[in-house]
């Protein structure tokens, strides 16, 4: 039971904290219960959920199934993250589509979606839908969802089109 | 009654929910992301028998572990106090008690709680978990419903009756059916089986309570029925409500897994008294399925009489119901299985037989649409097979039997609003039916399903004349209009509909609105988040409540103006007098008057349901299934169905639901989709399987829901009958709109290949075997 730790430093939403850790530790333990980032939700521990999402490097990630040794000199975003002086615009379309009703697997599905809308701007409803096919969602039946990420992306496409004079 | 007071579009318009935003940013506080200083992990041991009695529980090196504050057994006092979601079925403890007679000294299913700790940390916890010593006597499980039907000197609870495992029996008769069933001039029917299923809500089960220093608990639950949990823990703590806190955080997701007092909130209760520190209880996943509380399986045999040209004449049913090893709603059940099947259809004769038995398997529970589901399927298959029979378009078949408005039904039902007529008519013109049905290629088919479900009960659980909901209403200075209501937010939207339902008579915006739902030391009963009461009953309660306010705002108004307060009326944040707008005051110049002397404006209302028409007190059980109003449902779904394989994609559906008044045609829609999808997992996919009484696959690996790239494209078509007695005319929306889905679906996969399905879920395995049975030929339509 006696695991030696060591301390290690994790770069989460821009900012380094210092914990010590033991080697089997998983990302959702030390961001949760740890660094209280408590967006990031614990709804089964074995990934088949996907309500602790987060990105690391920009890429969504599964925290429950992710060990924390192998995020040192990464960059953790969780959902506290996302709003950077302003929201995401994934965290309107969702409130404004009803892609969140409990919540509670809101925030994986927008770190599934950011992960998608890096690679797809302008992405099909197929597309979106594979891409949040790893999240669970029990409110929704995902239509809604499926809207949210359409809208966003539209959003995104608008303003970037609008700074490139379009 | 001014049902469609919808000037001020508050209502009626599509509203992102109040707290999304909380929900997007991460921002939203749900009871796992609560910690409180001093706070313990606790830790529950399960039983790895079916049956078993206890001899003896030794947690002595649990105990002495470095970090244990707590074990807990059922020697403590309050352990073995009953207690359960319905009065008049108390049959559930925290933890047996070694040596106990009956019920209290055993473990009664493969995960019943056996013993308890709290610790420092969750590791310690469960290392303490492995050290206590326990000393079982196996008994002879009973795992299948035929063996709980037969006599027994061990039967799994003490309130089993016939001396067999029966838990309930529920007997109904009305009319004739023997003797109209012998001279009707067609008679279709068969027997149905149908398989157990879980909520699969993302937030595990947890709660996390104190007993402090003033010797007073709190406990933080996710929980849909706070009140039925306040008045449970009262009986098991041994204190007055008063003493008892109940605080619901956000809840992820319910849908009938969380409306009961559970166990493991006496435990967390209990331990916090034991060590007076604060302990939280988290479920994880497997246990969460072993708590389970889900749809119950059943048997159901059924007939339908009609004559040649197709009217209804007669219904027979039969369930047979598996309520694992616990009571929960299962009396409920035992009834709504019957009572809610002849509606939405006019049927002057009825029996029923209902009978709930336990088994030692998880115990089951209110599901979306309680009750209601199994029987639904069962008989509007059946009406397929009438119409088929008689050579009648499905959609005409029920056209022809429909209750009217305004009316009652044999069984004393009191039906008001009722859309059903709309729906059908919709769904069909929408979906192409006239063009589809019969007439789409081989291994494509079309199907129509009605539903019909309770807006509320209107009987209370405990027999006691209090309102069923209550809403009471702050405004200060600061121009915030507060609204405390203990209805329970669960994600579907009530806390919106309660800020609409305020607003609305007030003209104001809803941000000027703060919704308070969460807490029983301020906010007033409500019954909480179950049978789809809440839009009707708080949202009635709220609305009176605003209307006071509304008045009190008009006549400080009037008064400060010197014009009569009939001719005001409350706009935009305005306070305006209608014949000469030029007169008004803002809603905050109002507001002012009101205080002046007087301090914060206060008002309350509530919601009782109409007393029962008809056959009051006539037949045993004539309280179950009645409402103040019904919803009603058409759904016509299209598959196509692999005529290799028997693989059935369900391509499209049109889903015409009457809602009485959509109040945030948003909301409806999410709630139709989301029932949809649910349907659609116990239609084509999700089982509980069990292996020697162990639940198999109790994870989101192996209990498998329709993933987003198989759901169908749903076209949601809102009906509205606008209902005289709902809050501006609005009814239930989250329940009815799962009924019809399943029977659209086996309807129109008899439409596709000719297999008619009695058993869910329809996997192809089972479609096959069916095929094989039915001498249908793969690939090949029935005529």
């Amino acid at each position: 039971m006696k695991t030696t730790k060591q301390v290690i430093r994790l770069n989460v939403n821009g900012s380094e904290f210092e914990v010590a850790v033991k080697p089997y530790d998983v990302l959702l333990d030390v961001i949760r219960e740890r660094l209280n980032f408590t967006g990031t939700k614990r709804g089964c521990d074995m990934g088949t959920c996907g309500c602790c999402a987060v990105l690391v490097d920009g890429r969504a990630r599964l925290s429950c199934l992710t060990l924390v040794l192998d995020c040192i000199d990464k960059e953790i975003t969780t959902i506290e993250g996302l709003k950077k002086g302003e929201l995401d615009p994934l965290q309107r379309t969702f409130a404004e589509a009803g892609g969140s009703q409990c919540g509670f697997c809101t925030q994986g599905f927008i770190m599934a979606a950011k992960t998608l809308l890096q690679d797809n701007h302008n992405p099909t409803r197929p597309e979106i839908e594979e891409a949040i096919s790893g999240n669970l969602c029990r409110c929704t039946g995902y239509i809604k969802i499926i809207d949210a990420i359409e809208m966003a992306a539209a959003q995104i496409e608008n303003k970037q089109g609008s700074i490139n004079g379009k | 009654m001014e049902s469609k007071m919808t000037s001020n579009g508050i209502v009626g318009k599509r509203t992102p929910l109040v707290d999304a935003l909380k929900k997007t940013t991460g921002e939203g506080i749900y009871t796992d992301d609560l910690k409180l200083p001093g706070m313990l992990v606790g830790k529950i041991l399960r039983s790895p028998h079916s049956h078993a009695r206890i001899k003896s529980i030794d947690t002595s090196e649990a105990e002495n572990l470095k970090g244990v504050h707590a074990a807990l057994t059922g020697h403590d006092s309050g352990a073995t106090i009953r207690f359960g979601v319905l009065p008049i079925s108390k049959d559930e403890i925290a933890l047996p008690k070694p040596g106990a007679a009956g019920r209290e000294g055993k473990v009664i299913y493969i995960g019943d709680c056996v013993a308890a700790v709290a610790a420092e940390s969750e590791e310690i916890a469960l290392a303490a978990l492995k050290l206590i010593k326990v000393e079982y006597e196996i008994l002879p499980p009973i795992l299948k419903m035929e063996q709980a039907l037969k006599e027994t000197d061990e039967p799994i609870q003490d309130d089993c009756k016939f001396g067999t495992n029966v838990h309930k029996e529920v007997k109904q008769h009305f009319g004739n059916v023997p003797e109209v069933m012998e001279s009707a001039a067609i008679r279709k029917g068969g027997k149905y089986d149908f398989i157990g299923i879980n909520h699969g809500f993302t937030e595990p089960i947890i709660a996390m309570a104190h007993y402090d220093a003033d010797d007073r608990l709190t406990i933080w639950t996710a929980q849909q029925v706070p009140h039925y949990l306040h008045r449970a823990l009262t009986d098991v703590m041994e204190m007055p409500m008063h003493r008892i806190r109940v605080i619901r955080p956000m809840v992820g997701g319910g849908f009938g897994g969380k409306s009961d007092p559970f166990p493991h909130e006496m435990i967390a209760s209990l331990l916090s008294r034991k060590c007076r520190r604060p302990v939280k209880i988290l479920f994880d996943r497997e246990e969460v399925f072993l708590n389970n509380h889900g749809r119950h399986p059943t048997q159901t045999n059924i007939t339908i009489a009609a004559n040649a040209e197709g009217k209804l004449l007669a219904l027979d049913v039969d369930a047979l119901i598996d309520g694992g090893a616990w009571g929960s709603f299962g009396v409920v059940t035992s009834y709504y299985n019957g009572v809610l099947s002849a509606g939405p259809y006019a049927m002057e004769n009825f029996r029923y037989r209902g009978r709930r038995v336990y088994t030692n398997k998880a115990p089951c529970g209110a599901m979306r649409g309680h009750g209601a589901v199994n029987t639904r399927f069962a008989f509007e298959t059946t009406l397929d097979e009438v119409a088929r029979d008689l050579s009648i378009d499905p959609c005409d078949l029920r056209l022809k039997n429909l209750l009217p408005p305004n009316s009652e039904t044999i069984n004393g039902f009191r039906i008001t609003s009722n859309g059903t007529r709309e729906c059908i008519e919709k769904a069909r013109e929408r979906s192409g039916w006239d063009k589809k049905y019969g007439k789409l290629p081989p291994g494509e088919g079309i199907g129509v399903a009605c539903g019909f479900y309770i807006s509320g009960s209107a009987h209370r659980i405990y027999f006691n004349e209090l309102p069923h909901s209550t809403a009471h209403i702050k405004i200060d200075m600061d121009g915030g209009v507060t609204i405390h209501c203990m209805a329970a937010e669960i994600g579907q939207g009530s806390d919106t509909m309660l800020a609409q339902c305020v607003a609305e008579p007030l003209g104001i915006k809803l941000d000027r609105v703060r919704v308070c739902s969460s807490d029983s030391d301020t906010d007033p009963i409500d019954l909480g988040s179950y049978s789809s009461r809440v839009t009707f009953m708080a949202g009635n309660a709220a609305k009176e409540a605003a209307e006071k306010i509304r008045d009190k705002l008009i006549l400080s108004t009037a008064k400060k103006t010197g014009y009569p307060a009939k001719g005001f009326i409350l706009h935009d944040e305005r306070v305006i007098y209608q014949p000469n707008p030029e007169i008004s005051l803002s809603f905050q110049e109002a507001l002012n008057e009101a205080l002046a002397g007087n301090g914060a404006l206060m008002a309350k209302g509530a919601y009782v349901a109409p007393p029962p028409i008809g056959r009051k007190g006539e037949f045993k059980g004539w309280r179950a299934g009645l409402s103040p109003t019904y919803s009603f449902q058409c759904y016509v779904a299209q598959v196509k169905v692999d005529p290799e394989t028997f693989d059935v994609r369900v391509k499209n559906v049109w889903a015409a639901h009457d809602c009485g008044f959509a109040l945030n045609p948003l909301a409806v829609e999410g709630q139709i989709e989301g029932c949809i999808h649910m349907g659609l997992g116990q239609a084509l996919m999700e089982d509980m399987t069990y292996n020697k009484g162990a639940i198999q696959g109790p994870n989101f690996l192996d209990y498998r829901t329709l993933t987003p790239m198989q759901m169908p494209d749903v076209d949601v078509i809102i009906v509205e009958s606008n209902d005289p007695e709902g809050p501006f005319g609005a009814k239930e929306a989250g329940e009815g709109p799962l009924l019809p889905i399943l029977p659209a679906v086996g309807n129109a996969i008899y439409d596709a290949v000719g297999v008619r399905m009695r058993s869910l879920p329809m996997t192809p395995d089972k479609i096959w075997r069916a095929a094989q049975r039915q001498g249908v030929e793969q690939g090949k339509k029935s005529v």
